[in-house]
């Protein structure tokens, strides 16, 4: 199996890659943009909206700290998401990477 | 004791407690009878890495062995090694410090080095896995002038393993002076001399078994340290509720405050440690570190290189996840190590042993093992010295490395040999460009002894966000991206992170530092006039009860009047070795500052012959990394490559599906 007897052309014009490609990069788009939102309220959040940050949900355990540690939580359900998720588009690549020799220009 | 503690200035406290621990600055922290003991813990952990080394030399024949360890690393051994690259001494150390000495700021500085592996996560991995071979410059190469595109992105991947290796070079040599008193330039050459044996001999196979072993023992101290932490202090709620009513949170809370701390109580005081902006007044430079920690974290080419040493797409994902789970585990456990260090040691004693807080870990390892007397307690502190050393010694291979890779696999052996070499001349070239490499960053260490590096990793992010980051994102993700747009973004990112930062306020201003050291000169006089005045007025009441006393008629009225003196003068001692002691740390500042005044000899310009920076922010990132995406789009519009057009398809489909990357990666 070489580089060379692969039609590269012929697979971007697949269907099937067409669709692989446009739901990932949907969904890698909308995550990227939701995680580095969440991240960048936090110094924002801690610059302009100290008072929010004060406030104290229980104990002395402010709303600052519960943010931040959710952050943490926040990375990880996203990781723990896309990796679910990548299993989808693990299956969709499979079945272009078994038919790779075989796809040509209709 | 509570009240005592409270009604004392927190000034004073600070500078008693800074006393105390002067002794331990002096001859390290470790006690020169305990030495052993580090060295037992040190010499365990070399021999351990060590015997892996001698197993790993016989694997590695071939470069792909050298470069990536023959691509035959699990997901999970390579999430361990990822941490064991990304955790550096500014994490294990740097971090708990800032948390012990600056509370909430420090913690929330620790989030974005996590959230940085989402960008890793979702568009570098996997497609870099996909299409790439053994370094940063083959992903960019593999569309565009390989020539062209290989010098620009070997002279960035050096530029940024530089930077950070400078900064783990002095880091790791003044903390080991100031753990165990061994010389600053002996620890250095130690660091490399370790380092060349690592990947000399055992290239990437070795590399990444001395990170997993780094990255274990790491997790392992933070843990039982934790669990100590805890079982002391609580968890989580009565945890907080120990650091708000710690006296000595409150004496460091008041003293960063100063006068507006006046009227807040003891609690409120305590409870202000748990709130943010004692250390960040500007959020937009916090913003801009963001981005670059953000894009940054993705375009380092130690942390590139190690997804070429997993055989698939899947399992480069997984061992993300991994380094994920425990470089956050990691952070979230450096919260309490760092809170935990603020009540069991204090933040004075801390700021006393290393200004920048790096002692904080280490110091609370000795007093949770029972103190500096103890047996457990200087256990643990070598074992964590131990772990420190370990920390420093793994990332600079991963460094090396990469450097190394980037001078021998792409401009020797890309470049100069154009790509005709031998499997033999291959290796030879990669050890021999890391022996020189690796000699290099023994040079700069010391030369580098005393500088203020620590914005140096703040540096390697910026130029690897504004150079590497634009140049890989869009030669994987842009069709009409090409060599013009490659070597204008790895020039124009590079050329404006460094440039910015020479104009910052990073940069040292003499008439600045001039302004705020005569300013603390007068603080110091007035200080010093005031305690005089104390000094002087101590013995006021007990001279009025000596009058008293020669006064009095009769036995029985001199017995309470006695009794009195004694009281007296037992405070008057107290009191007078309390300020005495201010004096003479009050007397050092002004010295210390007057010397910083001396230091500039007239000077009034900066390195670059400014007066004050041209350039608010203290990371470039957020105006270096719009521009590095700039030049690549500009460059590549401007610029025709036929090469770059003809092999989209083929780059855009094997970065989507893995087509062949399967076959690269695991035949060996």
């Amino acid at each position: 199996m070489s580089a060379n007897s692969i039609n590269w052309a012929a697979i971007d014009n697949d269907p099937r890659f067409q669709r692989l490609r446009t739901k990932k990069s949907t969904f890698l788009t909308w995550l990227m943009v939701l995680s580095t939102v969440y991240y960048f309220l936090l110094p924002i959040g801690a610059a302009y909206f100290q008072d929010l940050f004060r406030v104290k949900v229980f104990g002395v355990v402010n709303f600052g700290i519960l943010f931040a540690l959710s952050q943490f939580v926040v990375a990880w359900g996203i990781a723990g998401y896309y990796m679910a998720r990548a299993r989808a588009y693990d299956a969709m690549a499979q079945e272009l990477i078994d038919d790779a020799h075989k796809i040509r220009v209709q | 004791m509570h009240s005592l503690k409270n009604k004392m200035a927190p000034g004073a406290m600070a500078v008693l407690l800074s006393l105390l621990s002067l002794p331990a600055l002096a001859q390290g922290a470790v006690k020169d009878e305990y030495k052993w003991l580090t060295f037992a813990v040190f010499g365990a952990i070399i021999a351990v890495t060590m015997f892996v080394t001698y197993f790993a030399a016989r694997r590695v024949k071939t470069a792909k062995d050298f470069y990536t360890a023959g691509g035959g690393v699990s997901g999970i051994q390579n999430g361990w090694a990822i941490a064991g690259d990304y955790l550096s001494a500014a994490s294990f150390l740097g971090i708990a410090g800032l948390i012990s000495i600056w509370g909430y700021d420090g913690f929330m500085y620790s989030v974005g080095w996590l959230v940085a592996y989402i960008t890793v996560l979702l568009v570098m991995a996997e497609p870099c896995r996909n299409i790439g071979k053994y370094t940063l410059p083959d992903i960019l190469a593999y569309r565009n002038d390989p020539r062209k595109v290989r010098v620009v992105g070997a002279l960035s991947v050096v530029t940024v393993s530089t930077f950070y290796l400078t900064a783990q070079m002095v880091g790791g040599g003044v903390l080991v002076k100031t753990l165990i008193g061994i010389d600053y330039e002996i620890s250095v050459i130690a660091v490399g001399v370790l380092m060349l044996g690592y990947v000399l001999f055992g290239g990437m196979v070795a590399t990444t078994w001395v990170q997993i072993i780094k990255a274990v023992l790491l997790v392992t101290a933070s843990i039982v340290m934790v669990i100590l932490v805890w079982s002391q202090y609580g968890f989580f709620g009565d945890f907080f509720d120990a650091v708000v009513n710690d006296p000595k949170v409150q004496a460091r809370v008041a003293q960063i405050l100063g006068d507006a701390a006046k009227n807040m109580t003891p609690q409120e005081l305590g409870q202000r440690f748990l709130e943010p902006g004692l250390l960040f007044k500007a959020p937009i430079d916090q913003i801009s570190l963001g981005m670059a920690l953000v894009f940054g974290t993705a375009g380092m080419p130690h942390i590139l290189m190690r997804f070429f040493t997993v055989p698939t797409a899947q399992e480069a994902r997984k061992s993300v996840v991994w380094a994920m789970a425990i470089i956050g585990g990691f952070y979230v456990l450096t919260l309490f190590l760092g809170l935990g260090a603020a009540m069991k040691v204090g933040p004075s004693a801390i700021i006393g042993t290393d200004a920048g807080g790096n002692m904080a870990n280490p110091l609370l390892a000795q007093a949770l093992g029972g103190g500096r007397d103890s047996l457990l307690g200087n256990f643990m502190l070598a074992f964590v010295s131990a772990v420190a050393f370990a920390t420093i010694v793994a990332v600079v291979a991963g460094l090396v490395l990469a450097a190394a890779s980037a001078i021998a696999h792409d401009v020797y052996v890309g470049v100069v040999r154009g790509n005709n070499a031998s499997q033999v001349e291959q290796v030879r070239a990669a050890k021999i460009a890391t022996v020189v490499f690796g000699a290099l960053a023994v040079a700069i260490g010391i030369a580098a002894k005393g500088q203020n590096v620590a914005h140096l990793v703040a540096l390697a992010f910026a130029v690897a966000s504004s150079a590497n980051f634009p140049c890989v994102f869009l030669t994987m993700f842009w069709r009409r991206c090409n060599t013009g747009g490659i070597v204008a973004g790895m020039i124009v990112g590079t050329v404006a992170a460094i440039g910015l930062v020479l104009v910052s306020p990073d940069m040292t201003y003499p008439l600045a530092v001039k302004a705020a050291s005569e300013k603390a000169i007068v603080v110091a006089a007035d200080r010093l006039a005031k305690l005089d005045a104390e000094l002087a007025a101590l013995a006021v009441p007990r001279m009025k009860l000596n009058a008293d006393l020669a006064a009095a008629a009769g036995e029985a009225a001199k017995v309470p009047i006695r009794a009195a003196i004694e009281k007296a003068t037992a405070a008057e001692t107290e009191s007078e070795a309390r300020i005495k002691a201010e004096i003479a740390a009050t007397a050092k500042t002004k010295a210390a500052a007057q010397k910083k005044i001396d230091d500039l000899h007239g000077a009034t310009t900066s390195l670059m012959g400014l007066e004050k920076p041209l350039f608010a922010l203290k990371n470039p990132g957020l105006i270096s990394i719009p521009l590095g995406f700039l030049a690549v789009f500009v460059g590549s519009l401007l610029y025709r490559d036929k090469r770059a057009e003809d092999m989209w398809d083929e780059l855009y489909v094997r970065q989507n599906t893995g087509i062949l990357a399967a076959k690269a990666g695991g035949a060996h």
